[in-house]
């Protein structure tokens, strides 16, 4: 790829918890990607609009409060139908354990759930990329 | 503290103690590390002495407890006379499901409730909207109308209880509710005792839970401030909170600056209103947050308490010793706790409370060790408790008022944070004040810098998370989480739906009319939303009318 890896970092949802994505935000830009966050309370429909705006190569997402089975598999579905299912969708926060295969299922490509380090998610991002 | 003389002389015999025992000692054994810093970064020293103290007056700066400015306490014999309240933060699924859990609390032991509300109704939407899908009775209890609030408080006395709800844009409608179930039950507003949060500025800098733009949530809240003086005058108006701004990554001395300068905006909007400054502010609460330096905390926690004694002696020229004196409740620091190895968060929050406690905290809410991984079970609640009651009954640290002052680390730490807050609300006095100071982004860009450099450091392991960059061990994925289940959503809708067919709807639009009036005009809301919740208009349509008034906060997006 002939330009940085282009990166929307959104908060789905109602949850005001956006530490984590600031700070992710803030080391994925660090580490060279160009990052988009989106603000809180974004519907599923805004993050694809925004991801398909920004010809985003990875959409990165955080909930806290436990709508996370209801919103991820919305934005996968999405970016489905909108034929843009070659762009890595990940998701973190407070997520259960019991929770991460079906959201695997669902098509998100890894979860990250507390205490993951910001270099463990950069390097997943660049050893993971779905295009070239 | 001490005159000029003794002080030359300890300065001498800290001299000839470093050249004849601490260097000896540092050649053989050097430090772990060249350099010591707190839990928020800042540095600290090997030895504190009379020297680190000497420019404190004991008598106008250390003082008394219960007498200005407060440095030793809230009250004059603190724990010995009564020990704080504890009170457990809970609510999830429906307003019968918290019902149970706030008598299993009661029964445990807890003195008073403290209520969480799901996500829609913090954001002002009923369970039905669009937006509140996959939210309902997700991170606290749904509620609708006040149909949901009779259930949430059937069988608990409102005139023996004190309650806190966790609520801040719409905090004017649940009070609103919280007045209406009272009166069903007989007891009259003077008589309820208990606190709305309503603190929006932090929801602008650090939580989230945000409706209408800064104008329009001021004046709300000065109308309650005004409202209650009258009618509810034993009830906490607001719970300005630093809590938030802690968790949002901010150091101690960012914790109480920020704090002090979102109470001082809510003085100046309140007096703006034409409100006298004791009458309202005898009833200012705060809330901080209690993290794991213990030292730290503790002198954080009498830095604030000073500092505003002296912000309402001085600044606001306050008359009444109640209106200079700062109260506060305290939860344990939920971003301290760790998904890996759950069980070593009972001991973080121990520590944790111990720095409430040896800090003088009113009340306090210990975390659960799996809030980590999900909403905590009834069990991981008990232990949190217990935790708090261990710290009451068995350690000893409440049988004597501010045990730790005198120190020298402590009152030199209780300074310098004192100092540093200091400079951020000049600061932010400088950018026009703390709502001006969250439109320009400033305090969001302090704490993101804040939050961004401990990430680094833990990254780096120049901090140490035992369990996560540290002390690592295999682990089997946690048992028995708490999980709501996703039918709440479908029931609440259906509660709605029943709701709206049985009650007089006319009756309901009237009163939502005459609240829009009331909002488009300078008279105090109150008294409309009041009777817009008696005729069971919901939560989202009250909101939905002062949305369609005031608009809609915008939020600034930086990283």
């Amino acid at each position: 790829m002939d330009r940085p890896i282009r990166v929307i970092v959104a908060k789905p949802g109602l949850d005001g918890h956006d530490r984590g994505a600031k700070v992710i935000a803030r080391a994925l830009r660090d580490a060279g990607m160009e990052v988009i966050y989106t603000g809180l309370r974004q519907t599923p429909e805004q993050i694809v609009a925004a991801a398909i705006q920004e010809d985003a190569d990875v959409i990165a997402m955080s909930i806290l409060s436990g709508a996370h089975n209801h919103l991820f598999p919305k934005v996968v579905n999405l970016m489905k139908d909108q034929g843009a299912d070659d762009v890595l969708i990940l998701g973190g926060g407070v997520i259960p354990e019991d929770d991460i295969p079906g959201l695997k299922e669902a098509g998100v490509e890894e979860i990250f759930t507390p205490g993951s380090a910001t270099q463990t998610i950069v390097d997943f991002i660049k050893n993971n990329l779905k295009r070239d | 503290m001490f005159d000029k003389e003794r002080l030359d002389q300890i300065q001498q015999s800290k001299k000839d103690w470093e050249d004849k025992v601490l260097n000896k000692t540092l050649e053989k054994f050097p430090e772990r590390q060249d350099e010591f810093q707190t839990g928020s970064g800042d540095k600290i020293e090997r030895l504190y002495t009379p020297e680190d103290i000497q420019g404190i007056n004991y008598d106008e700066e250390i003082g008394y407890p219960g007498q200005y400015p407060y440095t030793r306490g809230a009250q004059p014999t603190m724990y010995r006379g009564r020990l704080w309240t504890m009170r457990m933060y809970a609510g999830f699924a429906t307003a019968e499901e918290s019902n149970k859990r706030y008598k299993y609390l009661i029964e445990q032991g807890s003195k008073g409730l403290s209520v969480a509300f799901d996500l829609p109704t913090q954001i002002g939407y009923d369970s039905d909207h669009s937006l509140s899908a996959g939210e309902v009775g997700k991170v606290g209890v749904a509620i609708d109308s006040l149909a949901d609030m009779e259930i949430l408080f059937d069988g608990i006395p409102l005139d023996k209880v004190s309650t806190s709800m966790t609520i801040n844009a719409p905090a004017s409608v649940l009070l609103a509710m919280y007045i209406a179930v009272a009166e069903k039950q007989g007891v009259s507003a003077d008589k309820l005792r208990g606190t709305i949060q309503n603190d929006i500025l932090k929801e602008y800098i650090a939580r989230g839970t945000y409706i209408f733009p800064t104008e329009p949530s001021m004046r709300l809240i000065t109308d309650i401030f005004e409202y209650c003086s009258e009618s509810v005058p034993k009830w906490n108006t607001i719970s300005i909170s630093g809590y938030h701004i802690r968790e949002a990554g901010s150091t101690a001395a960012q914790e109480v600056g920020f704090t002090l300068a979102d109470g001082i905006a809510y003085v100046d909007a309140a007096i703006e209103a034409g409100l006298d400054v004791d009458a309202f502010a005898p009833r200012l609460s705060f809330f901080f947050n209690a993290h794991n330096d213990l030292l730290e905390e503790v002198a954080k926690f009498r830095a604030a308490r000073r500092l505003w004694a002296k912000i309402m002696k001085e600044r606001f020229e306050a008359k009444s010793e109640k209106s200079m004196r700062l109260k506060f409740h305290t939860q344990t620091g939920g971003s301290t706790l760790t998904a890996q190895q759950p069980d070593n968060n009972i001991v973080r929050v121990a520590i944790q409370t111990l720095a409430a406690v040896l800090g003088g905290t009113q009340s306090l809410h210990t975390n659960s060790k799996d809030e980590a991984l999900a909403l905590p079970t009834e069990d991981s609640v008990r232990i949190a408790l217990r935790t708090q009651q261990i710290v009451a009954h068995e350690s000893g640290v409440t049988n004597t008022v501010d045990p730790l002052a005198g120190s020298y680390y402590i009152e030199a730490k209780t300074k310098a944070i004192e100092e540093e807050a200091m400079k951020y609300i000049e600061k932010i006095d400088e950018l026009g004040g703390a709502p001006k100071a969250i439109d320009l982004g400033y305090i969001q860009q302090e704490i993101m810098d804040s939050a961004y450099d401990y990430q680094r450091e833990v990254e780096s392991e120049k901090r140490i998370v035992v369990g996560v960059n540290k002390y690592k061990s295999e682990e089997e994925p946690p048992t028995g989480l708490l999980k709501v289940d996703p039918a709440v959503e479908e029931l609440q809708k259906k509660k709605l739906q029943e709701l709206k067919s049985k009650r007089d709807n006319e009756e309901v639009n009237n009163r939502l009319e005459a609240l829009r009036k009331a909002c488009n005009s300078k008279e105090n809301v109150m008294p409309y939303i009041i009777e817009a919740v008696k005729a069971y208009g919901t939560l989202g349509e009250i909101c939905g009318v002062m949305r369609e008034v005031f608009g809609e906060y915008q939020q600034s997006v930086r990283i």
